[in-house]
Parts: C-alpha cells; sequence; structure tokens
C-alpha cells in the first residue's frame, strides 16, 4: 500500500478533490434545470451547508455543540456588508474581498469564544454560544452608527456580469456564486478533517486525557476546530448576504442558530452529506408548511406561521435523538449496508469507504 | 442443607466469548469462600452479576432458596445480599456518617444501632465522622466501605478486592474483622482476592476461577497447600 | 448615591431570582450531568398555566398554586419521556433533547396563545418603600427576596438533613454505589426533575411580572442569565449558585441604571467570557480539590 495509513472514512486529498468538483459540476448544471425561486432556494441551502457542514464537523470530531452559529454566520454577513460598502471598487475583486472580510471576522470572534470555551468540555460552548446569539441584537443597536441597529446593513445590488446576462438569471447566478463558496467551503472542511488535524480532533473527542498524553494540545485542537468551524459558518453568512442583499439582527435569531442544529442532527451528526440533506430540509421544510397553510383563515394562519414548523422540527429532533441518533445518513448507511451483506462480496465485508459515524458524542465524563 | 447462596451455571458475556461460563458456585452459612484468580480472571464479573449490574446470560442466582432472576440491583441489597465493589466505592463528597447512614437508608429506625455498631467496630472512623469520604486513608475507606455494607446487616456480603492498595498490616486487621464477624455473628462472605495468600488464610473454602471457569474449588488450607495449582492458577 | 441604593436593592430582587432559577439548573446537573436548556421554555408553560388561571379565578395566589403544580408534572413528564432518551454514553444527546422540547414548547404556546405580550399583574404595590428618605425596594421586590430565601433554605434542609436529600446526593456523585446500597436512582433522578422544574417555574413567575409581559419567548433571557449565572458560581455547586446570582443580579441591575437596559445581553457575554476564560471550574467551585 502506498501513502500514509488512513482511518475508515478518511480519503486521499485527489480523490476528495475530484468528489468535490464532480459535485460542484453537478450543481452547477442543476441551476440551469431549475426555476427562479428554486434555484433561490438552492443558494439559501448551499449558504445553510457553509454553516450546518462547519457545524456538524465541530460537533463529530469534537463532540461540542454550538447553539450559536447564525450568529457566527451573522458576523460573516457584517463582515462582507460592511466590507462591499466600503471599497471603492465593484465586481468579483470587490466580492472575494468581502467574502474574505467576512471570513476573517468570523474568524477572529470565533478564535474568542473558542478560547474562552471550547477548551473545556461539556455544555459551556452551547451556553456561551446561545448567549452570543441572544446578544446579537443588543449589538446591533448599541453600535448602531456601524451596524444600523434593527434595520441592519444593506449591500449594492450585484447583477451578473455583463458576458452572461443573456444566458443567465439573477437568481441562477445568485445560486451558481453560492455554490462555488459552498463547494470551496466544504472541500476545505473535508480536507482539515481528513488529514493530521482531524486525526488529532478524533483523539482528543474520544478520549482528551490520552490525547494529552500523547503529545496532543488537547486545549489549541478544540480552539482551533471552533476556529475553522464559525469560519465556514461567516462564510455561509455571507453569501446568505451576497444573496438578500442585506444583514440584520431579525435574521439571525435563537430560532435560527436551533434550526442550524436540527439539520446537522436529523442529517446525522458529523456527517457533511447529512448536513447537506439537512439543510435541504430546513430550506424545504417551512416552505411546504407555508405552502399547507396559506388557505386558513387570516388568525389561524398567522398562528401557525413559523410556529408550526418549529413544532414539527422540535418533534422530528426529539424523534431522530431517540430512535436514529445517527440521523438520515447513519439511516442511509446502515441500508446500504444491510443490502450490500446480503449479496456476497468479493472484497471482505461492506463497503469500508463512507461508515456511519460511529461513536459521534464524547463519552459522559464520569465523575471518578 | 443447601449454601445460603448457591449459583449454578452462570454464564456471562459480553457480546462474543463469555467471561463467565458455567460457575457454580456455594457459599455455605456463616463461613467465607475466598474467590481467587488472576487478573482478568473474572472476579470482579462475576460478583457485579450476583449483584445484577451485569446482566446474565445463563444460569440461576440463589439467594436462602430464593431464586434472584428479575430481582433488581437496589432490592438485592434488601434482600441481604451486600456488595463492596471494586475500589472500595466510598462517596467522596459525602462525610463518613453520611456514607454509613446512606448504608442502611430503606431499613427503619434500628439503622442508629447498626451505625453505632460500625462506629464501635471501626473506632478510626467515629473519630473521623464529619470528615468528607475525600479526605480518609486508604484503611479509613476501606473501614467505612465495610462498614457501610454491615449497616444493612446483609446475610451475605460480596467483597471485591478489599485489600488492594493497603499496608500489610491493616489488611491483616480487616481479614481478622471478617473472621471474627463470621464466626460471632454468622455472617457468611464471598471474598474476591488477588492477594491469595491473605483471603486463604481467613477463609473457610477456596475457589479459584481461571479465564471464567472454576478450576478448583476445595477447602481453603487444601487450596494453599496444592503447589501445583498456584503455579499454574494464582502464579506464585 | 439614592439610586444606587435603589438599584442595589432591585439588582438584590433580580439577584434572588437569577439564583434560584440558577439553582434549578444547578440540581439537573448534580443529579443527571445534564444542562437543560429547556428549564426556560418549561418554565414559562407554567407561567402560562399561572396567567390563566388567575385570569379565571381572579386570584394570584391560585395561580401560583397552579404553576407550580403544573411545573412538577412537566418535570415529571419531561424526564420520563423525553430525557429518558437521552444516551448515558452522550452529554449531548441530552442537550439536543432539550433543544428539540425548547422548539416543542414555545412554538405550541405560540399556537396556542399568540405572539402578544401580556402583562402580568401582581398584588403589590410597585412603588419603592422609602427608609430614611431613601427609596430602597418595591413591596413586591421585597415578597421576592423573601420568597428565594424561604426556597433555598428549605431546598438546604431537604439536602442536608433529610433522607431523600441523602440519596438525592449520593446518587448525583455516585449512582453506581448508590443503587449496591439500595438507592432507587432512577426514582432520585426523577424527583430532582421535578424539583428543578418546580423551582425554575417559581423563579419565571416571579421574575416575568418585572418584564415585558408574558409571551412563548419570555424566558430565553433569563435562561441566558440564569447559565451565567451556574457557570459563574460553578455547575455543580448550589452555594455558588446563591452568590453568582446575587453577583449577576445586582451587576445587571447597576448596568441597567448607569447603561442602559440595552446593554445587559452584551454585559452577560462579556461578564462569561471573562470567567470561562479567568476561572473556568467557576469562582466558589469547590470541586477542583477532590479532582485531583
Amino acid at each position: 500500500m502506498t501513502g500514509r495509513q488512513r482511518l475508515p472514512g478518511q480519503r486521499s486529498l485527489a480523490r476528495t478533490l475530484v468528489l468535490a468538483a464532480g459535485w460542484t459540476v453537478v450543481a452547477l448544471g442543476g441551476t440551469f434545470a431549475l426555476d427562479p425561486f428554486r434555484n433561490y432556494q438552492l443558494a439559501l441551502v448551499a449558504a445553510y451547508l457553509c454553516a450546518t457542514a462547519g457545524l456538524t464537523v465541530l460537533v463529530g470530531a469534537t463532540g461540542q455543540l454550538s447553539l450559536g452559529h447564525a450568529a457566527l454566520m451573522a458576523v460573516g454577513g457584517y463582515g462582507y456588508a460592511l466590507t462591499v460598502n466600503a471599497l471603492p471598487f465593484e465586481g468579483l475583486p470587490a466580492f472575494v474581498l468581502a467574502l474574505l472580510a467576512g471570513a476573517l471576522a468570523s474568524a477572529v470572534v470565533g478564535l474568542l469564544l473558542g478560547l474562552a470555551a471550547a477548551r473545556l468540555s461539556g455544555p459551556y460552548l452551547a451556553g456561551l454560544t446561545l448567549a452570543v446569539v441572544v446578544a446579537l441584537p443588543a449589538v446591533a443597536s448599541t453600535w448602531s452608527t456601524v451596524l444600523h441597529g434593527d434595520q441592519g446593513v444593506h449591500v449594492a445590488f450585484q447583477g451578473v456580469p455583463d458576458g452572461l446576462r443573456r444566458v443567465v438569471a439573477l437568481e441562477q447566478w445568485q445560486a451558481m456564486v453560492a455554490v462555488v463558496v459552498t463547494a470551496a467551503v466544504v472541500t476545505g472542511l473535508t480536507v482539515l478533517r481528513g488529514g493530521r488535524f482531524g486525526l488529532r480532533m478524533l483523539a482528543v473527542r474520544d478520549d482528551e486525557v490520552a490525547a494529552r498524553l500523547s503529545g496532543i494540545p488537547a486545549g489549541r485542537v478544540k480552539v482551533l476546530a471552533f476556529t475553522a468551524s464559525s469560519v465556514a459558518a461567516g462564510v455561509g453568512g455571507a453569501v446568505l448576504c451576497f444573496v438578500a442583499q442585506t444583514v440584520s439582527p431579525g435574521a439571525y435569531t435563537v430560532g435560527f442558530s436551533l434550526l442550524l442544529v436540527v439539520a446537522v442532527v436529523i442529517g446525522g451528526l458529523g456527517s457533511i452529506l447529512g448536513a447537506a440533506l439537512g439543510s435541504v430540509v430546513i430550506v424545504l421544510l417551512p416552505w411546504l408548511i407555508g405552502r399547507l397553510t396559506a388557505n386558513l383563515p387570516a388568525d389561524a394562519a398567522q398562528r401557525l406561521d413559523g410556529n408550526l414548523a418549529v413544532l414539527v422540527f422540535g418533534l422530528l429532533l426529539i424523534t431522530v435523538m431517540a430512535v436514529a441518533p445517527h440521523g438520515l445518513h447513519g439511516a442511509l448507511v446502515a441500508r446500504r449496508r444491510r443490502r450490500s451483506s446480503r449479496r456476497p462480496t468479493r472484497d471482505g465485508p461492506g463497503p469500508t469507504e463512507e461508515p456511519a459515524p460511529r461513536k459521534v458524542l464524547v463519552p459522559t465524563e464520569e465523575q471518578r | 442443607m443447601s449454601a445460603l447462596l448457591e449459583v449454578r451455571g452462570l454464564t456471562v458475556g459480553y457480546g462474543g466469548a463469555p467471561v463467565l461460563r458455567d460457575v457454580d458456585l456455594d457459599v455455605p452459612a456463616g463461613s467465607i469462600v475466598a474467590l481467587v484468580g488472576a487478573n482478568g480472571a473474572g472476579k470482579t464479573t462475576l460478583l457485579r452479576t450476583l449483584s445484577a449490574l451485569v446482566p446474565l446470560t445463563r444460569g440461576s442466582i440463589r439467594l436462602a432458596g430464593q431464586d434472584l432472576a428479575g430481582v433488581s440491583v437496589e432490592d438485592r441489597v434488601r434482600r441481604g445480599l451486600a456488595h463492596v465493589p471494586e475500589g472500595r466505592g466510598v462517596v467522596a463528597e459525602l462525610t463518613v456518617d453520611e456514607n454509613l447512614r446512606l448504608g442502611g437508608l430503606w431499613r427503619g429506625p434500628d439503622r442508629r444501632a447498626a451505625v453505632a455498631e460500625v462506629y464501635e467496630l471501626f473506632e478510626p472512623l467515629a473519630r473521623r465522622r464529619d470528615n468528607p469520604g475525600h479526605q480518609l486513608s486508604g484503611g479509613e475507606r476501606q473501614m467505612l466501605s465495610l462498614g457501610r455494607a454491615l449497616v444493612a446487616r446483609p446475610t451475605v456480603l460480596l467483597l471485591d478486592e478489599p485489600s488492594l492498595g493497603l499496608a500489610p498490616r491493616v489488611v491483616a486487621q480487616i481479614m481478622g474483622v471478617l473472621r471474627s464477624l463470621a464466626d460471632r455473628t454468622g455472617l457468611t462472605v464471598l471474598l474476591a482476592e488477588q492477594n491469595v495468600v491473605g483471603a486463604l488464610s481467613v477463609a473457610d473454602h477456596g475457589v479459584v476461577l481461571g479465564l471464567g471457569e472454576v478450576v478448583a474449588s476445595r477447602p481453603a488450607h487444601e487450596l494453599a497447600a496444592d503447589d501445583s495449582l498456584r503455579h499454574a492458577y494464582l502464579g506464585f | 448615591m439614592d439610586r444606587l441604593v435603589f438599584l442595589l436593592g432591585t439588582g438584590l430582587a433580580r439577584g434572588a431570582v437569577l439564583a434560584l432559577f440558577a439553582l434549578a439548573l444547578v440540581l439537573i446537573w448534580r443529579g443527571a450531568r445534564v444542562v437543560n436548556f429547556a428549564q426556560g421554555a418549561m418554565a414559562v408553560v407554567s407561567t402560562y398555566v399561572a396567567f390563566e388561571v388567575t385570569s379565571l379565578t381572579g386570584s394570584y395566589w391560585l395561580g401560583l398554586l397552579a404553576a407550580l403544580l403544573a411545573g412538577g408534572l412537566l418535570g415529571f413528564a419531561v424526564e420520563r419521556g423525553v430525557m429518558r432518551f437521552a444516551s448515558p454514553a452522550s452529554p449531548l444527546s441530552g442537550v439536543i433533547l432539550a433543544i428539540g422540547l425548547v422548539m416543542v414548547l414555545q412554538s405550541a404556546l405560540g399556537i396556542v396563545f399568540g405572539p402578544d405580550y401580556r402583562p402580568m399583574r401582581v398584588p403589590f404595590d410597585d412603588s419603592a418603600i422609602v427608609v430614611g428618605g431613601v427609596p430602597l425596594l418595591s413591596p413586591y421586590d421585597l415578597f421576592v427576596l423573601v420568597v428565594a430565601v424561604a426556597v433555598m433554605g428549605a431546598l438546604a434542609v431537604l439536602f442536608r438533613w433529610t433522607s431523600l436529600g441523602l440519596q438525592m446526593r449520593a446518587a448525583a456523585f455516585a449512582p453506581e454505589v448508590s443503587r449496591l446500597l439500595g438507592v432507587r436512582v432512577s426514582r432520585t433522578v426523577t424527583v430532582g426533575w421535578v424539583l428543578s422544574s418546580v423551582v425554575g417555574s417559581l423563579a419565571a413567575l416571579l421574575l416575568v411580572p418585572t418584564s415585558l409581559g408574558l409571551n412563548p419567548h419570555a424566558t430565553d433571557s433569563l435562561f441566558v442569565l440564569g447559565f451565567t449565572v451556574a457557570v459563574v458560581g460553578g455547575l455543580d455547586s448550589p452555594v455558588g449558585a446563591l452568590v453568582g446570582g446575587v453577583t449577576v443580579g445586582v451587576a445587571m441591575s447597576l448596568v441597567t441604571g448607569y447603561l442602559g437596559a440595552g446593554l445587559v445581553p452584551i454585559a452577560v457575554l462579556v461578564l462569561l467570557v471573562l470567567v470561562l476564560l479567568l476561572r473556568p471550574a467557576g469562582l466558589f467551585a469547590a470541586a477542583e480539590a477532590r479532582r485531583a
């Protein structure tokens, strides 16, 4: 065997890149088949996927949960919006620069939060990040000269580049940009997780003391994992701002943050494919429910609006945790396994390329 | 007459390979039975199975003629089966007195008398009754866990490695207490030990466990004298 | 100067409520090693029960009683119906189940009662008691303080001197050993949830009348504050919850009085970050000595 040894589920760099390119091409091709509204939804899914992929890598690899990824998205969004508005030029260079600024902003915030809580194990990161989302409106209104309070920051309309205007509608263009950026983020996370750093994260998650004893700086690994995760979320927020042309605290509530958690849990904690499926669900389900309740009387529709979807998501979350803790992705893998075990294979028992996340959650710390 | 604690055909397996296979064991009333064997032979698993902390795959456990199948961990101690776990199980955050009270909370009013008896039996504990468990020495912890089990006034006491990590003098003291309790009050003890010499010196009967199976069951003094067995299973 | 004294008095009352809420979190953390992220949502359900009963009967006290009963029932139902699914091998599964519960409870309340803020009235005068020319605190604040102190005293007695309290402490620290000693641990865990839910409900019930009013999200910030208090005091320490509650309550009252209420969430965040950076085990953690 050539190259270094890998754990099951880890891929070679080349394979990852080929896979990523393949998926990206498929998604870009897909935009031609979708109507403008569907393309808008695709752009949303892509933007959410940045955040959920970051979240799922964080949970899967370190066993820690963030309830504040919406706030980190907001940080990326504000970083993007403020930069784009401040730049004297427009077009692709402005977009790329603003995207990087958004990523940088979320990296700084993520690093600070990570230093405060990600070194600890237990519920601290979840609680701290929750406090961040709750404080977001206050932050926006306290520094309202820059962040414009509840109104948020608007950015100038970024149209389709001249050369493409004939072929591509605005929504499709936005979806394409979102897909490309998301592909880069997801590929980055996959490479990070597949490499040496990924092994360190798993070691820290499974047994922090043992990891320390083998010379892995557990605290630093956790902080870096959280920072990487928040950069992913920040880029997602920047993409969302590019699509919506605005960023405001009202879009990044506790509720939205919890929705991101729902996406990674029902997709299967630790699985990027699961995060993608989950992102599709959190975009489509509220829309479907909205369609169903649209014909109800105004009063009932107003009460059900939003609430019904949250109710369904809450029940889904509890059910998935109780019945299938590995989520959609785990269920898919289990089915594939069952099918392949029925049919005898030549090369050993079942496919090893993508195992269900075995022990996604860190073991309980016993008292003694 | 049948034994007070009677184990028949006990088989325990976590997943694949059984950890215990067809174990038969008799602990007659008022006697001390030493359960000896190398590390990993299954002594702790056997004791944990007797307390229902580990589910059994096959076999039966009878206490005073009654089958214990389906009786929960919490109810076994009420039936008279007390278990001092490996590592003694002193609750470090509670005081000595609270640990002792905990031993007989379900007993009702006579637990006060039982606690007082323990303080008489182990004087060092009486002096430290308000100290939290984490301030005790190893010997004091062992006295506490033993005393706490006695507060339940058990008919059978399961002891897992009481001598582990203790000075020989303290071990001798604890073994002495066990012997005198058995002789005076008719306490019945199943004593799992790696300290074979110490255990066989106070026991009436010895059972040797090797890789999950009973390889010998004989009067303690005979076992202590059997060189070939000692070499093969006990490593000294 | 008068203003400072008044803010301190109000802060003390607010802190007592926070301490109660944090105490409820600590109860469950010690008993089940779960931070109950649903505690705020559970408490707001009880508060709606109080609101409805009070509107029907006209009696604040009947509403209070009904809410405490509802809180206890809810604690029981949540532990038996939802939290039992939490995998003992992963602390995250409890957190995620609790989040699911938050979503279910809050959206159900939203569907039934709508999003409007409903003002909650209390049978107390809200003008401050003046002592020697200095306004101290309102009669309601005084009531809150008395109730909080009484509940904490009762809990201290329960844990320190009763057999049930001893069993609960033992079961929290050493579940397996406790079972071997005959403690029915699954029962003590349930009792812990019921107790915690009642205390958390009481805290919300005392706080909501002093805030904007009742809404499905009325306890969101209470939860964040309560979590902060529990972290400041150390999640394992009831005394820490008490001291942390008063500290955070007074600090937030001063922030509100001198800098404006809008800054409170930011101040909480800063406090949380500082405590986690400087004293991660909490300011009053007695646990460190044990772990060594």
